[in-house]
């Protein structure tokens, strides 16, 4: 069934129809409509959970890590700050493996205060352990956050579904809502292999030493390094379990794509332009623009920023003469993270080949600067012609 | 109300295994075992760092036979809130959730998360064990160590404020039950919790924990030192339920009495009050005999 709802109420629909039976949140823009939502859902009996309105963040984030200890399946949801203040519970949460899903609707961090979009928070959050996901559109909120449940619990890490604020939260556009008998065939319930129990009890995430040990029955235990060596190992083979998702996703929707990444015009392309979330497809107005002018140039959307697909982003640019990384954020003091992790995956996959392209890196829409379709535009076209800056370039900048 | 425990009526059954790793001559050791075994069974623990955490052992060893999740430093409340939810969402209404803090991770780190829960009237019982300190971290002060303390970070002077009033701060939410108890008295901590499990929402309780290395006294007078706190009226045991206010056990004893023992001889047994003067001790003591008379006031 096509619908027109936000993008809030879009992720708010994806939740209810996973069932969700525990949900945490506190209040913060632009994230408020998606829980608000979540609320009514609950208190009108439409959705059968428990909604805890909690005093902070940290306290939504150590909700939903004890309800999934205790084998619920649950939700949070928050931008900017409130991300920030989660963090020590966001590497909790991936270090007790809980396959839970949270929402970040993406907006800047203070300071100065500031609530417009940007992507500084979730990327602030990348090395945390979780696997993180970028929509561009409505239909994709809603699908990534059903496939990010059944991706959770078949590899026990959190998911971090990230869409830009207002540009997505606040917008209105159609899009297919799934069956929930679909929904419900595509998502069984959410079955722990453990979960706390005064029955079989267990005492979960003790101090645990550098080196491995010995346990009652005289077994060697892992130390702390093997349980994060783990962790890294099974993020990296989640990008396999993230392609079984869409395969399987795709056989009951009847739609999906690449799982990693979305190349849009990209196939002839001697120019590729890379960013995460709503701006590629911003972008694409670009490229139709620059194509008519005969720039030979296409875009790429990453999804999966965590674990990254590099080998998937590496053979899509493989051969291309430049790649122009538009990021909504950068690690300060060097440049954007995307353009780091993506120049890796380069080098690790094309280093030697001859094949290595140009890259440059653009920062824009920082702190929600409106990203103006012609400055963008211009942009891509004057980095086709060649390398602009060796240092990132602000779009939109008035210095 | 139930009769009062014996030492004799206490179930036999151990929840904690013996060979903790908890220092020598613990009050902790002493209120969590006779704790676990109010609560039972059927219960599910929650724990933040503290030295709880080091008393439960090292993986893959746990001295805990409850099921039990550690928790980060803030969010002991929150995690039972949401443990709680997903029993609710099983169906469960049997098992109880217990959240064991210590002061630090109450009455500083975890108060928002614990005011959250307690607002909301989450049905858990928060145990604070308060060794008025960061014991576990080398002894650093709390916002529950009191006046004069001697600790690692208050090493001259000792601590220049006032200990927080963690329970009274508890009873302002509203609570169907609060509980003021120690380590040196723990049959009363054992009634009290079997008092307040059937009783609605958030259950708050307070026990005072003599600390060998923190407070500076050897390990075999912690009974002693514990008793003493109450003894001298400087510490009481008392239960709020529904908004009464109680003395119980040695405290409501002390009613009769009409006499405290000095409070000299508390702060004389420990190494950490050391540098209290005479003059400091006759402050507190006319504080300690000020509240009393109010509590005789009531009983007339």
């Amino acid at each position: 069934m096509h619908i027109i709802e936000n993008g809030n109420a879009a992720a708010a629909l994806g939740v209810k129809l996973c069932r969700a039976s525990v949900i945490a949140a506190y209040p913060i823009t632009p994230q408020t409509p998606l829980t608000e939502k979540l609320s009514e859902y609950v208190e009108s009996g439409e959705m059968k959970a428990e909604y805890i309105p909690v005093e902070s963040e940290h306290s939504a984030l150590a909700v939903c890590i004890a309800a999934s200890s205790a084998g619920a399946r649950t939700f949070t949801a928050t931008s900017a700050n409130g991300l920030l203040y989660m963090h020590e519970q966001v590497q909790w949460a991936s270090g007790a493996r809980l396959p839970m899903v949270m929402c970040v609707v993406n907006r800047a961090v203070g300071a100065p205060w500031n609530v417009w979009n940007d992507q500084q928070d979730s990327i602030s959050q990348r090395d945390t352990g979780w696997i993180q996901i970028y929509c561009a559109d409505h239909q994709q909120i809603i699908d990534t956050v059903i496939k990010a449940y059944w991706l959770a619990e078949q590899v026990s890490i959190p998911v971090m579904v990230c869409y830009d604020g207002y540009i997505l939260s606040h917008t209105f556009m159609p899009f297919d809502l799934p069956d929930q008998e679909q929904v419900d065939s595509f998502l069984p319930p959410f079955q722990p292999d453990y979960f706390l129990n005064p029955q079989d009890p267990a005492n979960l995430n003790t101090v645990t030493l550098p080196d491995v040990r010995m346990d009652v029955r005289g077994e060697l235990a892992h130390g702390y390094m093997e349980i994060r060596c783990l962790l890294q190992e099974d993020l990296r083979k989640a990008l396999q379990t993230a392609a079984e998702a869409e395969k399987r996703f795709a056989g009951i929707f009847n739609r999906g794509a690449d799982p990693y990444i979305e190349p849009y015009r990209c196939d002839d392309a001697e120019h590729v332009a890379v960013g995460l979330g709503s701006i590629t497809y911003q972008m694409r107005v670009c490229v139709d623009q620059l194509r008519t002018e005969g720039i030979k140039i296409g875009v790429m959307g990453v999804r999966y920023y965590r674990p990254f697909p590099d080998e998937a982003i590496a053979a899509a640019l493989k051969g291309k003469k430049g790649v122009i990384v538009v990021e909504k954020a950068l690690s300060y003091g060097y440049e954007g993270a995307l353009m780091s992790d993506l120049k890796s995956a380069l080098y690790e996959h094309l280093a030697g080949t001859g094949s290595l392209p140009v890259v440059q890196n653009f920062i824009a829409g920082i702190g929600g600067r409106e990203i103006r379709t012609d400055d963008l535009t211009q942009t891509l076209r004057a980095a086709a012609k060649g390398r602009v800056s060796k240092e990132p370039v602000w779009i939109g900048l008035r210095l | 109300m139930q009769a009062k425990s014996t030492i004799l009526s206490l179930p036999t059954e151990e929840l904690v295994h013996p060979g903790t790793r908890a220092c020598t001559g613990c009050g902790l050791s002493i209120a969590y075992r006779v704790g676990l075994k109010a609560l039972g069974r059927d219960t599910i623990l929650v724990v933040p760092p503290s030295c709880l955490t080091v008393l439960q052992g090292l993986f893959p060893v746990a001295s805990t036979k409850l099921p039990c999740l550690n928790v980060t430093f803030a969010s002991t409340a929150a995690a039972a809130a949401g443990i709680l939810a997903t029993l609710k969402a099983q169906g469960n209404e049997h098992t109880t959730v217990a959240g064991w803090a210590g002061d630090g991770g109450t009455s500083d780190i975890g108060l928002q998360a614990l005011s959250g829960a307690a607002e909301r009237g989450d049905n858990f019982i928060y145990f604070c064990y308060d060794n008025e300190g960061y014991m576990n971290t080398g002894v650093q002060r709390s916002g529950t160590t009191p006046i004069g303390a001697i600790t690692a970070n208050t090493p001259f002077k000792g601590k220049l404020q006032q200990k927080k009033d963690v329970p009274a701060i508890m009873a302002a939410h509203h609570l169907s039950y609060v509980a003021a108890c120690s380590a040196a008295y723990p049959l009363d901590l054992y009634d009290k919790i079997k008092n307040c499990l059937a009783l609605p929402g958030t259950k708050y309780f307070h026990i005072h924990i003599p600390c060998p290395p923190g407070w500076g006294y050897d390990p075999r007078y912690g009974i002693k030192i514990g008793r003493l706190a109450v003894e001298t009226g400087y510490y009481d045991l008392y239960e709020i339920v529904n908004g009464e206010f109680k003395l119980t056990a040695a405290s409501e004893k002390l009613i009769e009495k009409r006499k405290l023992v000095p409070v000299r001889e508390y702060f004389r047994a420990q190494s950490r009050f050391r540098t209290l003067t005479e003059a400091q001790i006759g402050d507190i003591q006319k504080t300690i005999d000020e509240k009393w008379a109010g509590y005789y006031k009531k009983d007339e």
